[in-house]
C-alpha cells in the first residue's frame, strides 16, 4: 500500500465478542481453503489450556464481553475442550466452531448437562463445503462429508441444534434450490429443523495457493468507509485470544500486525484494515458472528457514541 | 426527567395487533396504574396498521420509536429488524411492504416524532425505556446470549438502574449482581413461540423501599378475528398460523439455540 494512500483505521467500539484460538492451527483435516492453513502437523499456533482460558474469561468480565467463541483448527482436538466450554458457560454464551468429525458421546452428554444448568446457550457451528460429498470432499478430504453429517446427527441426538456453516460453492441465485435440497436431506437423516449459515470463500492461506488470492485493488480505501456501517466488521466489536497473545480477528492471526498485545486492555487499539480479508469482510459483513447477534445498525444507532 | 408514581404498564412491540392492544389497555384500566408506555414497533406483521394509533394517542400512551417505526416513518427500504437469513428476510419484507403501504401519512409523521428512549425517575431509581438495547434500537438482547457483565456495561454507559426493552419478542427479566434490573417486557403483537395463543405485557412496581416488582401479564384477545383480517389483507398463511397456534413459523434463524428449542419449528 502506497504511503500516500494508507488503509483506513478501525477502532474497537466495544469488546462484545471474545474469540479463542483454542486448538491453535492443529486440525485433523487439511482443507484446501483453510484461511490459516490448519492441518494435523501445523503447530505454528498451539492449544490454549483450560487455565489460559479461565484466566481470559475472568479478564473479560471487566470489559463487558457479551459472548465467547471457540475456534481452531479443530477445537475438539484440544484434550480440555469439554472442560473449557463448561467453564465458559459460567460466564456467558459459548459457541464452538467444529468440523464435527471427532465428537464423542460422553463429551456431548456432559456438555448438554452443562448447558441445561446454565442460563446461556451453547452453540455448535459445523463447517462443511457445499451440501454434498461432491462439493465437500475434494476440499476437505475423502469421506469427510459423511463424517460431518454423522457428527451433526450425533449433536441432534444429544439435544443440540447445530448451525451448519457452509461456504457457498454455488452461484448465489441458486440458493433456494441448493438450500432446499440440503435441508430436505437433513430432515430425512433426523435433523428436523436445520439451521444454516452461509459464508463467502476467503482467499487466504491454503485457498490463496489454490486460487489467485486477492488482487491489489481488493482492499478497503478511506473513501469506502464513508457512511459505512462499521458494526458489520468483526474487528469493530471482537478480539481473539491465541497462545501468542491477543489478535485483531480470527482470520488474520498469521499476519504479524494482527497481534495487538498480551492483554485484552492492550488489544483495544485501532487496527489498519490493509488486508485482502478485510475487503471480504467489508463486502459480506458479519461473517463470523452468530445470526442471533449479527444485526446491522439502524439509522438511530448510538453504538458509535 | 418525568416524575411519575410507582406503578406503570409497559407494552412491547404491537405489530399492528390492535385487538391485543385494546384488550391490554382494558386490563390495565381494571388494575389501575399510573401510566402506560409502549416500547416501539407499532406496526408490522398484522393487519390495518393505522388502527393502533388512535388507541395509543387516545389513552395517552407515550411511545418509544422502534426500528419499524423509524423505517415506516421515513419510508426506508426495509424494516431494520436485523435478520440475516434469506427466508427470514423474505417474510420480513412482505410484512414491511404491507405496513408501509397501509400506514397513513399522518401516522407516519407521528412515528417520526417518537423519541428513541424515555427516561423516568421513580423513588431515586433511574429507568431507561428503549426498544432493543440502550445503545442500539435493533439489538437483540436474548436471555441466553446476554452475559451479566455485558449488561452491567450497558447499564453503566446508559446511567440506568432499570432498563426496559422489547424487540426480541420473548419476555425475560434478570437482576444483576449490582442490584440493577433488566426487563424484556415481551410483545403484544404475536404469541411467544411456546404454543400458547396469548400475548404479554409487563406491570412494573417500584416500591417505596426501592425494591422492584415485575409481573408479566398474559393477554387473551380475539386471535381468530385477527387471523381472518390478516387473510383478508393477503398477509401470509405463515403469519396467521403463528397467531392461531402460538408457534413462530418465521423469523426463526435469529433465535439462539435455547430460545429456538422452546419452539416447535
Amino acid at each position: 500500500m502506497a504511503a500516500e494512500n494508507p488503509a483506513p483505521m478501525i477502532d474497537l467500539a466495544s469488546l462484545d465478542q471474545l474469540w479463542f484460538q483454542v486448538a491453535g492451527t492443529r486440525c485433523n483435516l487439511t482443507c484446501h481453503h483453510c484461511f490459516i492453513s490448519c492441518s494435523p502437523k501445523n503447530d505454528s499456533f498451539g492449544f490454549l489450556s483450560l487455565h489460559d482460558v479461565q484466566r481470559r474469561l475472568e479478564e473479560s468480565v471487566s470489559h463487558g464481553v457479551r459472548e465467547y467463541y471457540f475456534t481452531g483448527g479443530e477445537p475438539f482436538l484440544n484434550p480440555e475442550m469439554t472442560e473449557i466450554l463448561i467453564a465458559a458457560l459460567q460466564f456467558g454464551p459459548a459457541t464452538v466452531l467444529t468440523n464435527a468429525t471427532v465428537l464423542k458421546d460422553d463429551w456431548l452428554k456432559r456438555l448438554a448437562q452443562a448447558e441445561q444448568g446454565s442460563r446461556f446457550s451453547l452453540e455448535f457451528r459445523v463447517s462443511i463445503d457445499g451440501f454434498s460429498s461432491e462439493t465437500n470432499d475434494p476440499i476437505r478430504g475423502e469421506g469427510t462429508f459423511d463424517r460431518a453429517l454423522a457428527g451433526i446427527i450425533k449433536l441432534v441426538e444429544h439435544g443440540f441444534l447445530p448451525i451448519i456453516t457452509a461456504a457457498r460453492t454455488w452461484p448465489e441465485e441458486e440458493d433456494a434450490r441448493v438450500i432446499g435440497e440440503f435441508t430436505a436431506m437433513l430432515r430425512r437423516e433426523g435433523y428436523c429443523r436445520p439451521r444454516l449459515k452461509l459464508l463467502p470463500v476467503l482467499q487466504l492461506g491454503a485457498e490463496e495457493q489454490r486460487t489467485c488470492g486477492y488482487r491489489e485493488s481488493e482492499r478497503i480505501t478511506a473513501a469506502m468507509m464513508v457512511d459505512f456501517d462499521r458494526s458489520q466488521l468483526l474487528c469493530h466489536s471482537a478480539r481473539v485470544v491465541t497462545d501468542r497473545g491477543v489478535c485483531v480477528c480470527p482470520i488474520l492471526i498469521e499476519s504479524p500486525d494482527a497481534l495487538l498485545g498480551d492483554s485484552l486492555e492492550a488489544s483495544k487499539k485501532p487496527f489498519e484494515m490493509r488486508h485482502g480479508a478485510c475487503y471480504t469482510c467489508y463486502q459480506y459483513g458479519s461473517i463470523c458472528a452468530n445470526p442471533s447477534t449479527s444485526a446491522t445498525s439502524t439509522t438511530q444507532s448510538r453504538s458509535s457514541h | 426527567m418525568a416524575a411519575v408514581t410507582s406503578r406503570i404498564a409497559l407494552f412491547g412491540g404491537i405489530y399492528s395487533n390492535y385487538l391485543a392492544l385494546e384488550a391490554a389497555i382494558a386490563d390495565v384500566r381494571r388494575r389501575g396504574v399510573d401510566e402506560m408506555f409502549c416500547l416501539g414497533d407499532l406496526g408490522a406483521f398484522g393487519p390495518y396498521p393505522d388502527r393502533v394509533f388512535p388507541l395509543l394517542q387516545g389513552n395517552g400512551i407515550a411511545c418509544v420509536q422502534g426500528n419499524y417505526d423509524d423505517s415506516v416513518g421515513n419510508a426506508l427500504d426495509d424494516c431494520q429488524c436485523g435478520y440475516v437469513d434469506p427466508r427470514d428476510n423474505y417474510f420480513a419484507q412482505i410484512s414491511y411492504g404491507y405496513t408501509l403501504a397501509n400506514t397513513s401519512d399522518a401516522n407516519r409523521g407521528f412515528l417520526r416524532t417518537l423519541p428513541t428512549e424515555i427516561r423516568l425517575e421513580i423513588d431515586d431509581r433511574k429507568l431507561l425505556l428503549c426498544h432493543g438495547s440502550p445503545r442500539r434500537t435493533n439489538e437483540f438482547l436474548w436471555e441466553s446470549t446476554t452475559s451479566d457483565h455485558f449488561l452491567e456495561k450497558l447499564f453503566d454507559e446508559a446511567n440506568a438502574d432499570l432498563v426496559l426493552a422489547t424487540h426480541s419478542g420473548i419476555k425475560w427479566q434478570h437482576e444483576l449482581p449490582s442490584g440493577r434490573h433488566f426487563v424484556n417486557v415481551g410483545v403484544l403483537g404475536r404469541p411467544e413461540n411456546d404454543g400458547s395463543k396469548n400475548v404479554w405485557y409487563t406491570l412494573l412496581e417500584v416500591r417505596t423501599d426501592g425494591s422492584i416488582q415485575v409481573e408479566f401479564v398474559p393477554v387473551e384477545y380475539d386471535c381468530e378475528r385477527l387471523a381472518r383480517e390478516m387473510a383478508a389483507e393477503g398477509l401470509p398463511d405463515e403469519f396467521q398460523e403463528t397467531i392461531l397456534t402460538g408457534w413462530w413459523t418465521t423469523c426463526l434463524e435469529i433465535l439462539p439455540s435455547k430460545e429456538r428449542r422452546g419452539g416447535k419449528f
